[in-house]
């Protein structure tokens, strides 16, 4: 926790063994705050109700429901194809991965073979989906300091990357790319000379950010000690990702549960020991560097040509045998999974998606947020990279 | 902490003399080459068969008329019409368009401009859910014409472009035999092929019989025969043979047809009919008790017009009685269709279910002769005939009125009755239509049996290519053993004597129509060819036998150019309420026709003679 130098502790209410406190509203000596919804300072649509004695958290909630569409539940009334449209808005800033598990999920039950092609396609989608999610968390983590230079520079960086995608899906952002049985085309001509340049352009911006963000008496100032995840919570929890990593437990869905082409790949799991929001920057910076690696290695090794997809019956009336499956992935933060059940219909029984943010915002937040200044409360809660969308589906 | 983290975030200084990367207006990026925006559509590729409407999940899609743009077969005549108040961008009905004619361009700008800028402000205009409607390719948009945008990969389809092929016998199986040649799908097969239809129902506007297809394919890939049957006898009372021999109007025009195979809905129609036992036909069909009404129909011909107006009618409560020349019913379908491709006890099935509903049924009772149509007005409510082409048409060549040279409907009834006729080691088949191949292959297994060798070759004047029997018919033919030469016409029968033949000149056929699309063949005299024979086939069309219907009653009815009967939309002959007509002699020729023209004859019997009580 962060000495902010408040020394006279009397005046704060006991803190219980389970670290909850007894506060008395009615004592008039505290404040209520609202940061979020709308609030430069979250991290999309949700908020956290803060109580506060004096500039100090004593409590904090998160409220979540802003964003519910009920993704699960329309998923069991619409064709497994038509689900695709679908389950990338489950995540906006990262689409792919959801694209993915479903996929995955579906041809498990299925008992489809994916061809080679697709699979290193798909392998590239999601590196390029991780390393244009983390450009942006970069760019709030500093924003969230007031940073607005390096901020911007990550932004054009993600940019690039969401061009490539246009490139190569015809979309920015909800790509559709993968379907069942494997991707729609092999890499349109061009597309790996392409990613290169893009890859090369960002690799000296990034090394900027490093310079200016990474040493800067500001930010370590501000950044170091600040948000501390405790290594003991981490399996309590169920904190995974670059949270678990900041605190030296080398989880990782891409080296834990291999998928894809990812045992074909050299990489070790990037971690960090102080687990703090400092340490969590840093990582999420070699994780970027790590991506931009990886893509090299997967550009070298994707074939131009040859078969990209299975032969499947019609997607009209595409049934798939009863059964059950989980399928995960390591997303930028943390697991991200897909529980599917399948009766032998059309559609879907049920499907169930587990995002990492929720873990993240809701329970882990609220317990970090307390004794947390008011002014550290955003870059607190950016620091766990959290996304609203798939916090609530 | 160092001097380092105080000086080094002063870099960022370092870029102050670059150029931004930020693109000003109003200069534009361009969308890649791949990008999903606006929709653009070909018109003139597109069906209308509303297949990207069924799979839009946002229902952003529906159908519209267009000016300019008519229904026809194969064509529904509407458009789609996208919303982009709904659109997602998805792309997925660009991939399942049954034409290749939907694509997106590259284009993503639409804006109120100039001088509609003004109904920006005007909310209630501007507001409108309508402002996002727009008819793809018939709207002269900018991007219409978009080089640029997704298109649907090459080896990537939502749907199989490819057909399930049925197993069937080999040239060697079957060449001298008269077993069926086709053996039927399997279950698994038969689901597969259901699996590619899209649904969208243009082949039941095609069909003359308008049968529920998308429906009874789903019963299909739902493995519900008993809901296939009931649906196959809504329009159609004789499944087992149109399984088998339908002219499938219906996929001519099969959207899937568009860029793969069309489905083969006949096979799946077999398939069901196939699938499902006689005995429990009535008890599916729900036709266990029928309330009788008390009134009489008489149906002159048992093919397919009168047995399907027979069907109708007992449904209804008639009682009904066909009266047939030949000693079994089914008319042509039995007498001029060789059993290798449709089996008799095929034919038996359909018929015998028609008979279990209460139908009489007089063979070998010609009416004309036995009966006369005066008598059956006379005796029954209404008259429905049907009586088909059972006369051939002749070339009208010196000697093709010689002994030996013969009417290919009348040998293919021959064979059907198991008489024994004269065949001998060499025959000529003049005609290319479907007829010709049957009387060839025919006659080509009867001379394998009782030679060991097949000396026959059909000739006709169209070319390859070109030539009125289905594709499959000729290939079969040649790997039977028969000789096949397009684009050659009949000059010259040579004789030897009363008795015997020499053979059949013929030349190269250089047109066949003239200039205002009659029939009148130019011939390359110096191509001429000559084919011995001691029997020369004529088989280049049927006419009608309609001496059964009185002079002074003939006087009074219409016909066509085609020396069809004219008829009204009931099928009932004008002036005469009593009597009505279907089938060959009145549209077509062919089957499905008539048992189309049956059940609207049935129906239209029946509102006459409520009409009548009345
Ligand atoms: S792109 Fe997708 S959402 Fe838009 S009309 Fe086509 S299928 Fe519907
Ligand atoms: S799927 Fe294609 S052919 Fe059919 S209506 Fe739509 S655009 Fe036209
Ligand atoms: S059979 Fe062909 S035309 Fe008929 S509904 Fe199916 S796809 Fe459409």
């Amino acid at each position: 926790m962060l000495d902010y130098g408040l020394k006279n502790r009397e005046l704060f209410p006991e803190t219980k063994s389970d670290g909850t406190v007894d506060i008395d509203l009615s004592s008039g000596k505290y404040t209520k705050v609202w940061q979020g919804p709308n609030h430069p300072g979250i991290t999309g649509n949700m908020s956290l109700e803060l109580t506060l004695l004096g500039d100090e958290v004593m409590e904090s909630k998160t409220h979540v429901g802003y964003l519910h569409r009920g993704f699960e539940k329309l998923m069991e009334r619409r064709r497994f194809i038509n689900n695709f449209p679908l389950v990338c808005r489950i995540c906006v800033p990262e689409p792919d991965f959801n694209e993915y598990c479903y996929a995955a999920a579906l041809e498990e039950l299925a008992g489809v073979e994916v061809p080679e092609n697709a699979l290193w396609i798909r392998t590239l989608i999601l590196e390029m989906a991780r390393l244009q999610s983390y450009l942006m968390w970069l760019s709030g983590q500093v924003g969230a300091f007031g940073f607005g230079i390096p901020s911007q520079w990550m932004l054009y960086c993600r940019d690039r990357v969401l061009d490539m995608f246009e490139e190569l899906s015809g979309a920015r952002i909800y790509h559709i790319y993968m379907l069942p049985g494997g991707v729609r085309d092999n890499l349109p001509k061009g597309f790996k000379a392409k990613m290169r340049e893009t890859l090369n352009d960002i690799v000296p911006l990034l090394r900027d950010y490093e310079r200016v963000v990474f040493n800067n008496a500001v930010f370590k100032k501000r950044a170091k000690g600040l948000g501390y995840i405790n290594p003991d919570w981490i399996e309590e929890y169920g904190i995974t990702g670059p949270n678990a990593r900041g605190a030296g437990v080398p989880k990782d869905v891409r080296k834990d549960n291999p998928y894809l082409k990812y045992p074909e790949l050299e990489f070790l799991p990037v971690t960090e020991t102080d687990s703090d929001v400092y340490a969590r920057a840093h990582l999420r910076w070699r994780d970027v560097m790590m991506s931009v690696d990886l893509i090299r290695q997967i550009l070298e090794r994707t074939p131009d040509e040859g078969a990209f997809k299975a032969d499947l019956p019609s997607m009209l009336h595409w049934k798939i045998p009863a059964g059950e499956t989980y399928v995960n992935a390591e997303c930028t933060r943390g697991e991200y999974g897909y529980y599917i059940v399948t009766d032998g219909s059309g559609y879907p029984r049920r499907v169930n998606v587990r995002g990492p943010s929720y873990t993240h915002a809701v329970t882990l937040a609220e317990k970090m947020m307390v004794n947390c200044n008011i002014a550290d409360v955003a870059a607190t809660l950016v620091s766990l990279h959290t996304y609203p969308p798939e916090v609530e589906r | 902490m160092s001097w380092k983290d105080v000086l080094y975030p002063f870099s960022v200084w370092k870029n102050i003399l670059k150029d931004p990367v930020t693109i000003r207006k109003p200069e534009e990026r361009e969308g890649s080459s791949r990008y999903r925006g606006f929709h653009i559509n070909d018109l003139e590729k597109c069906i209308g068969c509303g297949t990207c409407e069924e799979i839009c999940q946002n229902a952003a899609i529906d159908l519209v008329p267009v000016e300019g743009i008519v229904a026809k077969p194969g064509d529904s005549g509407l458009r789609p019409r996208v919303d982009y108040g709904r659109c997602c961008w998805c792309a997925l009905c660009v991939d399942i368009c049954t034409t290749n004619s939907l694509g997106m361009s590259n284009k993503f700008r639409w804006s109120v401009e100039g001088e509609n800028a003004d109904k920006a402000i005007d909310r209630e205009k501007f507001g409108s859910p309508d402002d996002y409607l727009f008819v793809i390719g018939a709207e002269n948009k900018y991007w219409d014409n978009s080089e640029m945008g997704y298109r649907k990969p090459d080896n990537y389809d939502l749907t199989s472009p490819v057909r399930v092929n049925m197993d069937h016998l080999s040239a060697l199986e079957r060449q001298d035999s008269f077993i069926e040649m086709m053996k039927g799908y399997s279950k698994e097969q038969a689901q597969r092929e259901a699996d590619r239809c899209v649904e969208c129902g243009i082949c039941t506007a095609a069909c003359p019989a308008h049968m529920g297809i998308p429906a009874y394919i789903k019963a299909v890939r739902e493995d519900d025969m008993e809901e296939g049957l009931r649906i196959l006898y809504e329009t159609n009372p004789l499944p087992e043979i149109c399984g088998r021999i339908c002219t499938h109007k219906c996929e001519t025009v099969c959207s899937i047809g568009n860029k793969g195979e069309p489905l083969s809905i006949r096979w799946l129609k077999r398939y069901i009919a196939d699938n499902v036992p006689s005995e429990k036909y009535k008890e599916i069909l729900g036709t266990d008790k029928i309330e009788q009404n008390g009134k009489k129909v008489a149906i002159v011909g048992s093919g397919p017009s009168g047995l399907s107006a027979a069907h109708y009618l007992a449904m209804m409560g008639y009682e009904v009685t066909i009266f047939e020349a030949l000693p079994e019913a089914g008319g042509m379908m039995r007498y001029g269709i060789p059993e290798y491709r449709l089996p008799y006890d095929q034919i038996d099935k359909d018929v015998n279910y028609i008979l279990s509903l209460g139908v009489t049924l007089k063979t070998n009772t010609m009416v004309g002769k036995e009966i006369t149509l005066e008598q059956l007005k006379e005796q029954y409510d209404a008259v429905f005939a049907g009586t088909g082409l059972h006369m051939g048409r002749s070339t009208m060549l010196e000697n093709a009125d010689h002994k030996k040279v013969l009417q290919s409907i009348d040998l293919l009834r021959k064979i059907a009755l198991g008489e024994d006729f004269y065949v001998p080691e060499k025959i000529v088949v003049i005609g290319g239509g479907n007829v010709a191949m049957d009387i060839t292959r025919s006659l080509a297994r009867i001379q394998r049996k009782k030679y060991g060798r097949v000396n026959i070759t059909a000739t006709c004047l169209e070319p390859h290519g070109g030539m009125l029997a289905d594709e499959e018919e000729v290939v079969e033919a040649r790997e039977e053993g028969a000789t096949i030469t397009p684009a050659y016409g009949p000059q010259r029968i040579d004789i030897v004597d009363d008795e015997n033949l020499k053979g059949l000149e013929v030349a190269k056929c250089l047109a066949i129509f003239d200039k205002e699309g009659r029939f009148s063949p130019k011939f390359d005299l110096d191509d001429r060819q000559f084919y011995e024979a001691d029997m020369i086939v004529e088989s280049i069309g049927q006419g009608a036998d309609l001496s059964y219907i009185p002079k002074q009653l003939n006087d009074n009815i219409e016909y066509s150019p085609r020396r069809q009967i004219v008829a009204d939309p009931d099928f009932q002959v004008k002036n005469q309420p009593w009597l009505f007509v279907g089938g060959d002699i009145v549209k077509g020729p062919d089957v499905i026709t008539g048992i189309s023209n049956g059940h609207l004859a049935a129906v239209g019997i029946d509102r006459y003679l409520n009409k009548k009580e009345d």
